[in-house]
């Protein structure tokens, strides 16, 4: 069921928040979101979700919109915690899983597996305001996931949870994957995107500034990483033609470069200028990628 | 579909019914209304078996038996004691609250009897009152008497003249029906008004609740925001029936089993043995009608709503509206005929209240009522679907909730463009 974006776009009033976004998600795929503050990913997943109406174009998944039918096959994990503070977890997740389709023996019966897989089955008699942010983030995530959901869309799943918390979600994660659920979701950090995606799609003021898979990615943007430690002075590389970015470290440099072919003229030009220890030519990081489109650090 | 309204339905159900809020304010207006039922005996507890003690001086010499008897006859819990002491020391012993109070009798110039009531305190009802009409009683008997007026002719002059009021239009009501009319319109107009501000409050609180916790974004995920509208609205409208069936259920058992006791009260003046059926159903249609029309809009305003501390402000429009048609319906009902009743009577946010009070009190051409209840009907469904565009848009609207301008902000979010 491969869920299609196509030309979507939504202005509220003016604000063209998201501009002619057009999309593949394939099935069993990890598709991630990037983007800085107010590019449009919420208001991309809401549209999704049907919690908002398209301005324009048409969103599809397994050939036909995303409605209150099928709302069994879709698992959602908002940004913010959404969640009954009052309310104990069992009795909360409960009538989630009701509202997803399920009766409450096999949510009781999910939730206590989730509970045990997180380690945490004590906090099943818990009202939610009694856990520590993390720990609701984990309640959160078995809420978007207590149904089995085909197609499962996570906003910032890994905020606000410390690394050995966000090993145990990408675990779990991974393995839905596995399974054969078709997962969306956005995040802070370019390292859980670039660990776990295939496909993924920066979005910059609502529009899709980079699209495709990430190897596709990688190579097509053409600039590389080249490292570089020596014994003697590599200041001349700084005005070497090609080198886009320069950038002096203990042992040597690090430079940026248009493309690969640069790096086999500055391999050259070093010959004869004496002891080389290290010169390794990298694929870009996704942080890069993103600075170099987007313009500005996302991380900042 | 369905299925998730009785989810929802249920959830909004216990959810509340098992608050603590919820189960206090139940068990106190039960406590409330069994101490209502018991009133009577609440009184006898707290006053003492004795009777008021009253000194009288008689300087007539043959005032005080006849006296003493027709008091003592009117009004069980007064004792007359003759005082046989001086006025002066008769006085202190009051003062020492050794007598409620003292009397003193005489006669005047035209030989006629007078009093003097000597008490610590004068208040306008009670013992004095007793006194002074018995003693009135003796004053025009003597009197006539001694005219050589027979007893006859007294029980004549004194017998309430014959009036009857006869309404020549064959479909008006009578004076009885209007007396029992009068009962269930009062009742329905105050079960409306409470029910709409605590049952409103209550939906608005749950929205706003919902909104705020950030729930609200995977429930209208799972379930269309109308869905949830509704099933929210019913849920707590049951919540409402299993309160008021609560009350009215013990209210009429208790009632019941102190019939004896209460007739010539409640009972008889709200005249419920022989009203006829058709009243109760339209009771009932513009109970459910104006809960409906006003639940509907307190969703709404719920919806707007991004902090639950905001729900009274936002509240507050709908609570003057009720208001209002309260207050209108309150001159009404000793007016029905007037033109303001007309004209508000098929206005939506008055209409339940006032159309009802009109069908009661008056005798009104039944397309009167068909287009009052269609407007009614029709006002809902608008309301419904505005409130469920609102409902949508609102409840992904946060930040400073302020007025109007967010309902246009609600609606625009819920639009396509």
């Amino acid at each position: 069921m491969t869920l299609v974006l196509n030309n979507v776009t939504k202005r509220f009033g003016d604000h063209t928040a998201v501009d002619r976004l057009s999309l593949e998600i394939p099935e069993r795929e990890m598709f991630g979101f990037l983007g800085g503050n107010g590019a449009g990913k919420t208001t991309t997943f809401r549209m999704i979700l049907g919690l908002l109406d398209i301005s324009e174009g048409s969103i599809a998944w397994d050939g036909g919109s995303i409605g209150y039918d099928k709302s069994h096959l879709v698992g959602y994990l908002p940004e913010e915690r959404g969640l009954y503070p009052k309310l104990k977890v069992k009795d909360q997740i409960v009538y989630l899983g009701k509202l997803r389709g399920m009766n409450k023996q096999e949510a009781m019966k999910e939730l206590e597996g989730w509970l045990d897989r997180f380690k945490v089955p004590e906090y099943i008699d818990k009202k939610v305001e009694e856990l520590s942010k993390g720990n609701q983030q984990k309640i959160q995530f078995i809420s978007a996931v207590i149904h089995k959901p085909k197609l499962l869309i996570l906003d910032e799943p890994f905020s606000g949870l410390d690394p050995i918390n966000v090993e145990m979600l990408k675990e779990a994660v991974v393995e839905l994957k596995e399974q054969g659920t078709s997962i969306v979701f956005s995040s802070h950090r370019m390292e859980h995107v670039e660990e776990l995606c295939e496909h993924l799609c920066i979005l910059h003021k609502g529009q899709d500034v980079v699209q495709g898979s990430l190897r596709d990615i990688k190579r097509t943007f053409g600039k590389k990483n080249l490292i570089i430690h020596a014994d003697s002075s590599l200041d001349f590389l700084k005005r070497f033609p090609g080198v886009v970015q320069y950038k002096p470290i203990t042992e040597g440099c690090a430079l940026q470069i248009d493309n690969e072919s640069i790096s086999q003229d500055i391999f050259a030009e070093l010959q004869g200028k004496g002891f080389i220890r290290k010169f390794e030519l990298e694929e870009p990081s996704l942080n890069d990628i993103f600075i170099e489109k987007v313009g500005a650090s996302y991380e900042s | 579909m369905n299925h998730k309204f009785w989810i929802i339905l249920s959830h909004t159900y216990m959810s509340r019914f098992k608050t603590k809020s919820f189960l206090i304010s139940t068990i106190i207006t039960l406590l409330f209304i069994v101490g209502f039922a018991n009133i009577q005996s609440v009184i006898d507890l707290f006053s003492s078996d004795e009777k008021d003690q009253i000194a009288v001086i008689d300087e007539t010499d043959n005032l005080f038996p006849v006296l003493k008897e027709s008091v003592e006859g009117a009004n069980e819990n007064i004792a007359l004691v003759a005082y046989e002491d001086s006025e002066e020391k008769a006085k202190s012993a009051v003062q020492e609250e050794e007598y409620k109070a003292l009397v003193v009798l005489s006669r005047n110039g035209e030989n006629l009897p007078e009093g003097s009531y000597y008490a610590k305190t004068i208040t306008e009802a009670g013992e004095q009152q007793v006194i002074e009409q018995q003693l009135q009683q003796l004053k025009v008997a003597e009197a006539t008497q001694a005219e050589g007026v027979d007893q006859a002719t007294l029980e004549q002059i004194y017998a309430p003249v014959s009036f009857e009021k006869v309404a020549l239009d064959d479909s008006a009501k009578t004076t009885e029906e209007l007396s029992q009319a009068r009962g269930i319109v009062y009742i329905m107009l105050f079960l409306l008004y409470i029910s709409v501000i605590t049952y409103g409050m209550m939906i608005a609180q749950d929205v706003a609740n919902e909104k705020s916790s950030r729930v609200m974004e995977i429930l209208i995920s799972s379930a269309s925001p109308v869905t949830h509208m509704f099933a929210k609205i019913t849920g707590i409208a049951l919540l409402g029936l299993t309160q008021v069936v609560l009350f009215v259920g013990v209210g009429y058992s208790l009632i019941t089993s102190k019939q004896e006791e209460l007739t010539g009260g409640i009972l008889d003046i709200f005249g419920f043995q022989d009203t006829s059926i058709s009243l109760y159903l339209y009771a009932l249609v513009f109970f459910v009608l104006g809960y409906l029309l006003y639940a509907t809009l307190a969703a709404m305003l719920g919806s707007l709503v991004s902090r639950v501390e905001d729900v009274q402000q936002f509240m507050t429009p709908m609570v003057f509206l009720i208001a209002i048609a309260f207050f209108i319906a309150m001159f009404g009902i000793n007016m029905p005929q007037a033109s303001l009743v007309t004209i508000t009577s098929f206005i939506p946010f008055f209409a339940p209240m006032l159309m009802f009070l009109r069908v009661g009190m008056l005798d009104i051409p039944a397309w009167e009522v068909m287009l009052s209840i269609g407007i009614l009907i029709a006002t809902i469904v608008l309301l419904a679907i505005i409130g469920a565009r609102v409902y949508k848009g609102g409840v992904l609207m946060y930040g400073r909730s302020s007025s109007l301008k967010d309902i246009r902000k609600a609606l625009h979010l819920s639009k396509k463009e």
